[in-house]
């Protein structure tokens, strides 16, 4: 087992490449959070980035307040394959001994971070929502263990909200989803040392395993990130066509259609519009929530919105607590009234 | 060819179909009031390993899970659809265990198998949501993986040929047998039962469920050998005591909190006519719709 000193070992944050050598949103946003958390245990922030032609994003990394940054830069690391960027991640850890590394929860991070987390049996915490600093007593060996992550994160299908720690074992590893933390830059001319590793190194030629053959990415097919108004249905929407309502009310309002989990495995709508802990997180002017009765997992993708407005049957349901504004009604009935005043006012 | 296949499977709690009596008052899970299920995209994974049956005869799908007892439930789901046989991981050290520690021992299961060209599960299971297992089972057995996949385009000559989810597309990736597979809840649904496995096969129990069961059955069991499901100890897979279950685990949960949201003071309305014109007006007049 792979145990080491905590206190003085730095934070990592593992960097992803978009096309280009352009760094992910993900990643420049847990670099925010990872410089706030180094402030906070007075250690350094050091970056990983893993790709082919990286020179450009170099001065973007260090920007968000990086002291040290290791690049990785080979022709066949990009696009990623898990074999060689865990390999590097594992030997460079073994290496530099980090007491926390973050990474994005998305199809890269959660391909990568378990792998790594075996490899040097570490903890791995998925998806987390918030990440704080506190102290945590073992209440049989009363062990007091100072300074640990703390990894919160909802569970068990969004119905409540863990905390997990990470005692013994380190790094303290966790993933989190686009948009959940914010960027900031600290400084664009913050001065933070460059590493350019030699790749042969840490990767062996048995690592190039699994070869991209063929790629498609497109443009995403919405814009609920930065729509200033999200109009979300979930189950309680009751079926495809009700589902169309709330498209017809987008239209109007401007606006783009979010959906609960329970609203995409029901087939009403499709996943990337899934707004929530395991979707995306949103933060818009107006939320109307839908047929949505509110668990955890939702809550946490849209409790930032400055408004939220609850149209629901269920008086009881859980996302009434924190609307500003609840109608006691099925959608079918209220959606085309919206529609049907918002026509004859706005003018 | 022929190929030998090992189906990653887990029972979970249908966390989606969670009920008003899900939680107790004391912030705990209600575990009885949530039916178990076969994890959906496990579904997806078994559908996978099946075609690869269909067009590859003489192939054999094995199914592993681990969990108590009642998770024999799935070994039989997996037999009706075409599943070749299955072995129940289950011991009470596995209990408590994180993601590694689960990893851990399927992966010592998976090596007492043995002799497989591919090992296919679901990319995530619906109670934990956090898509570790496939990528650490590999790493734990030094192999290749390849996750988010989508379909399985062809699996000729030891080359295999995945169309895979990546943020913002897809991308098609070809590895060499032997691999690791996680497929996402988005590929093909599984075909349902035949009716002719649920004949053959209804009666196919773990050594715990026979003593539990009537024995009526008894001799069937000595006749057809494939109604006899394998249970595997811990000292079955030769796994390290350390290394399972809680004390396998380096992660701890410190705190579960049942959520109370900080309630607003919210407005509430009816969904009349008057009330949706004055909500629409309001919103009108402070600029929050335009």
């Amino acid at each position: 087992m792979v145990k080491w000193q905590i206190i003085m070992n730095n934070i990592f944050v593992y960097c992803e490449i978009e096309d280009e050598s352009k760094v992910a949103d993900v990643s420049l946003e847990l670099l925010t959070k990872g410089r706030s958390l180094a402030n906070q245990l007075n250690c350094q922030l050091e970056a990983v980035v893993i790709g082919s032609n990286l020179d450009g994003a170099i001065p973007e990394v260090l920007s968000y307040g990086v002291d040290r940054l290791h690049v990785f830069d080979a022709p066949k690391l990009y696009p990623y394959t898990s074999l060689p960027h865990a390999s590097i991640l594992v030997n460079l850890f073994k290496q530099e001994k980090p007491q926390i590394a973050l990474m994005g929860a998305d199809v890269i991070g959660r391909d990568l971070g378990p792998r790594v987390s075996s490899a040097l049996t570490s903890g791995l915490t998925a998806d987390c929502t918030a990440l704080e600093i506190g102290d945590h007593e073992d209440k049989k060996t009363g062990t007091v263990y100072k300074d640990l992550l703390y990894q919160i994160r909802p569970a068990f299908g969004g119905n409540i909200v863990a905390t997990i720690v990470n005692p013994e074992h380190r790094p303290q590893m966790a993933t989190v989803r686009e948009g959940v933390m914010k960027k900031a830059i600290v400084n664009p001319n913050y001065k933070g040392e460059v590493i350019k590793h030699n790749v042969p190194d840490y990767v062996s030629e048995t690592d190039y395993a699994v070869t991209v053959i063929e790629r498609h990415l497109a443009k995403s097919k919405n814009n609920l990130k930065a729509s200033p108004i999200v109009i979300a249905g979930g189950y309680g929407v009751g079926s495809k066509a009700n589902f169309d309502l709330l498209f017809e009310l987008a239209k109007e309002l401007h606006a783009e259609v979010g959906a609960s989990r329970a609203a995409v495995d029901a087939g009403f709508t499709s996943n990337d519009r899934q707004v929530g802990q395991t979707g995306l997180t949103v933060r818009p002017k107006l939320y109307i929530a839908c047929g949505i009765s509110g668990q955890i997992q939702h809550i946490a993708g849209m409790q930032e919105s400055s408004m939220i407005i609850s149209i629901n049957n269920d008086p009881a349901a859980p996302i009434n607590q924190i609307a500003d504004y609840v109608v006691n009604g099925t959608v079918e009935e209220v959606v085309p009234k919206m529609i049907k005043y918002y026509k004859k006012n706005s003018k | 060819m022929s190929l030998k296949i090992v189906v990653l499977a887990k029972q979970v709690p249908d966390t989606r179909n969670v009920g008003k009596d899900a939680m107790k008052a004391d912030g705990t899970i209600n575990r009885a009031a949530l039916p178990a299920i076969f994890n959906p995209e496990d579904l997806n994974a078994l559908e996978q390993a099946l075609r690869l049956k269909d067009t590859h005869p003489g192939s054999t799908i094995t199914l592993l899970t681990m969990g108590p007892g009642r998770a024999a439930e799935i070994i039989r789901e997996g037999l009706y659809r075409g599943a070749d046989n299955g072995y129940l991981l289950t011991d009470r050290a596995f209990a408590g265990a994180d993601t590694l520690a689960t990893s851990y021992a399927l992966a010592t299961a998976i090596r007492k198998i043995k002799d497989f060209d591919l090992i296919i599960g679901g990319r995530q299971a619906i109670d934990g949501d956090t898509a570790q297992v496939g990528p650490q089972v590999a790493e734990k057995l030094g192999l290749p993986q390849i996750t988010y996949a989508e379909e399985i385009k062809s699996c000729e000559n030891g080359v295999i040929t995945i169309l895979r989810h990546v943020d913002g597309g897809v991308e098609t990736v070809q590895g060499k047998l032997p691999l690791v597979i996680t497929v996402n809840g988005s590929a093909s649904p599984c075909r349902p039962r035949n009716a002719k496995y649920v004949q053959k096969y209804k009666h196919a129990k773990t050594v715990t469920e026979k003593q539990q069961g009537n024995l009526d059955y008894e001799e069937l069991y000595s006749k057809h050998d494939y109604l006899n499901l394998q249970e595997w100890s811990v000292a079955d897979v030769n796994g390290d005591l350390e290394q399972c279950g809680l004390s396998g685990s380096p992660t701890k949960v410190k705190a579960v909190q049942n959520i109370v949201f900080q309630a607003k003071e919210s407005k509430t309305l009816t969904a009349t006519d008057r009330d949706v014109e004055d909500l629409i007006i309001e919103l009108l007049d402070n600029h929050t719709i335009g």
